[in-house]
């Protein structure tokens, strides 16, 4: 790289020659070829990613103020809340950027599922995001232990408790993860260290696939590979400038939340502080966890049930090779599209569920929405591979805009 | 693989090479092995807390279908005087209707008293029924409300995604009005 020859730019090349963070700035970040026809389905990953830095940033002035001790956690958010200068403002910004966090990566996964992002050459970004999906899991149900109010205790209880079921070893894994036999302080200041660490391993989880996206670089709404230069623009100024564009159209949103309604995601019982001797009658996990707690809750056999809720999440893993359809783009499947919109219904069914009371109807409303679940990854997706006739994607993406833009004009002239 | 003129002798210095590899890779495993115990075993239970033993109750006061909730250990001891229906209730019941076939007598030391750890054997909740005005399930005992779970007047699991009954920790009859839990 050659920046020029006044006084300061040769130091910059100096640099470059020995460690070349602006070649790799200029490579990943300016001349970046992007596809060109990217739609606003593909701003969410950058968003997810600068959210990762808001939440890491708000985190670190948090735990400035607050005590890992189960006599003043309760105690020391409050006054994070009331005594802390905008302690209320970073409180709440972490808070309800975890929920965020979940919209924006939820949004992120059903693009992929659309656009059949997770199909070849990209298994293993896909499955880089799933890990990155779990990781941020954990350290969101970390998290939300801290502030050591009923719903962090008894949700803690119930979520430790899972890995009772697993055969032989599971008492000790669930007196691992407590450090004793109920949790208490011991808990939590493992889960305060844990909710410290786990952002950096998610940083650095974006950081491999940051590097597996620009292995073979972004699909595209059309799911064909960008072919010769006509197919892309560099990443600079065009989409940094569409990023900031959705950034602040996400700000708005997620400021407007935090400004004036910051407790919409919150339990009220968060605001007691935990007993270890009642459980409030309702629990509910945070809202992001709430279909694989339905997935939990239609199995009446604890081992199973516990087996079900984390196959959920693992079958993601397997996507790539349930389903083989060579055609990434849904746009040119027409079965998989509308079985992708039923699967989409039936996510917000199970999430809906899982909020409910363990009753009629929604106890066998949830056993079907859960056996459908996992059929559209072991039969449905596979069968549609089987059968269906998808269209004939376009030659490439240039070839299909210049025909669409070529059928506009003849419209025009017509 | 390797050019025979390094060892000489070929073939047997490739073997003393092999076993010498193997032999190195074996000690260095077991010693990375040997060396995780110190760090997994400082998650477990630390000292303070295993000795936190035992705790002792006068239960004269509590009057026939009450119960009382002590503390052991950090968690709930439901300690209830049962009716004599409630006994009967506990007793009738054939074993064979059990998800986890458990006797009365097994259960209870002096059968007018339950003695058992208030804590849900499904994820932890602590069920409810201790109270006269509470909801106690199908089966009159207990009700734990996370993911519905009925359990009888014995504490034992009827209904539900709990696997096993209510657990009876070790206590004994110091004299007729007073036990000791642990
Ligand atoms: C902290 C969370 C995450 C961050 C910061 C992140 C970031 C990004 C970014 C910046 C991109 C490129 C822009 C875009 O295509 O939107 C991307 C692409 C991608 N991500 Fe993520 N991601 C996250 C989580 C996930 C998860 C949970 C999954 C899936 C389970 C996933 C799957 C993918 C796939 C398949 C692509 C390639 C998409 C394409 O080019 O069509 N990511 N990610
Ligand atoms: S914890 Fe009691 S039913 Fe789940």
């Amino acid at each position: 790289m050659k920046f020029g020859t006044n006084l300061i730019l040769p130091v910059l090349d100096w640099v470059d020659y020995r460690l070349p963070v602006f070649s790799y700035a200029r490579d990943n970040l300016i001349d970046y070829p992007t596809p060109k026809n990217l739609n606003y389905w593909w701003n969410f990953g950058s968003l997810a990613g600068i959210l990762l830095m808001i939440m890491i940033i708000t985190g670190f002035f948090l735990a400035i103020n607050y005590s890992p001790h189960t006599e003043f956690a309760f105690a020391s958010v409050e006054h994070v809340m009331r005594d802390v200068n905008y302690g209320w403002l970073l409180r709440f910004m972490h808070s309800n950027g975890a929920s965020m966090f979940f919209v924006l990566v939820y949004i992120h996964m059903f693009r992929g599922l659309y656009y059949g992002s997770y199909k070849a050459p990209r298994e293993l970004l896909w499955i880089i995001g799933v890990c990155i999906y779990l990781a941020m899991m954990g350290t969101a149900f970390m998290g939300y232990v801290l502030p050591w109010g009923q719903m962090s205790y008894w949700g803690a209880t119930v979520i430790t408790s899972l890995f009772s079921a697993v055969p032989i070893i599971g008492d000790t894994i669930v007196t691992w993860l407590w450090g004793g036999f109920v949790i208490d302080n011991n808990t939590l200041t493992r889960f305060f260290v844990g909710h410290y660490l786990m952002p950096a391993v998610i940083y650095m989880l974006v950081i491999v696939h940051m590097w597996a996206l620009h292995q073979h670089k972004s699909n595209n709404p059309l799911g064909v590979d960008m072919k010769s230069t006509a197919d892309s623009i560099p990443f600079h100024p065009y989409y940094t400038i569409k990023d900031m564009f959705g950034l602040g159209v996400f700000m708005i949103i997620y400021m407007g939340i935090v400004f004036f309604a910051p407790d919409m995601f919150g339990e009220p019982d968060n605001y007691i502080e935990a007993n270890p001797l009642v459980t409030p009658p309702h629990i509910v996990p945070e809202w992001y966890f709430l279909p694989f707690y339905a997935i939990l809750r239609s199995i009446e056999n604890k081992l199973v049930g516990v087996i079900a809720m984390f196959a959920g999440v693992g079958i993601l893993f397997a996507l790539p090779w349930m389903d083989r359809c060579r055609v990434r783009s849904a746009k040119f499947r027409p079965i998989y599209r509308q079985f992708f919109w039923i699967f989409v219904f039936d996510c917000l069914v199970l999430g809906y569920i899982g909020a409910q009371a363990a009753v009629e109807p929604y106890v066998t409303i949830g056993r079907i929405a859960t056996a459908y679940y996992f059929a559209h990854f072991l039969i449905v997706c596979p069968m549609i591979c089987k059968f269906e006739k998808p269209l004939e994607p376009p030659e490439s993406i240039s070839s299909a805009i210049l025909k669409s833009e070529q059928e506009k004009t003849a419209k025009g002239a017509g | 693989m390797s050019d025979e003129t390094a060892n000489g002798s070929g073939d047997d210095g490739e073997d003393r090479r092999d076993f010498l590899q193997l032999a190195t890779y074996t000690v260095g495993a077991v010693g990375a092995a040997l060396a995780t115990w110190p760090i997994i075993d400082s998650i477990n239970p630390p000292a303070d807390v295993l000795a936190l033993s035992s705790t002792e109750v006068d239960i004269e006061p509590i009057e026939e279908g009450q119960s009382i909730t002590v503390v052991w250990r950090g968690r709930p001891v439901f300690i209830r005087h049962r009716t004599a229906d409630e006994i009967e209730q506990a007793v009738s019941v054939s074993l064979a209707d059990l998800p986890d076939p458990q006797s009365d007598a097994d259960r209870t030391q002096k059968p007018e008293w339950l003695i058992m750890v208030g804590v849900c054997t499904h994820l932890g909740c602590i069920p409810i029924g201790q109270r006269e005005t509470e909801p106690k399930g199908e089966f009159g005992g207990w009700f734990c409300p996370c993911h519905g779970s009925h359990y009888d007047t014995s504490g034992r699991i009827r209904k539900g995604p709990a696997p096993a009954n209510l657990e009876v920790p070790a206590y004994s009859f110091l004299t007729d009005t007073t036990i000791k839990i642990g």
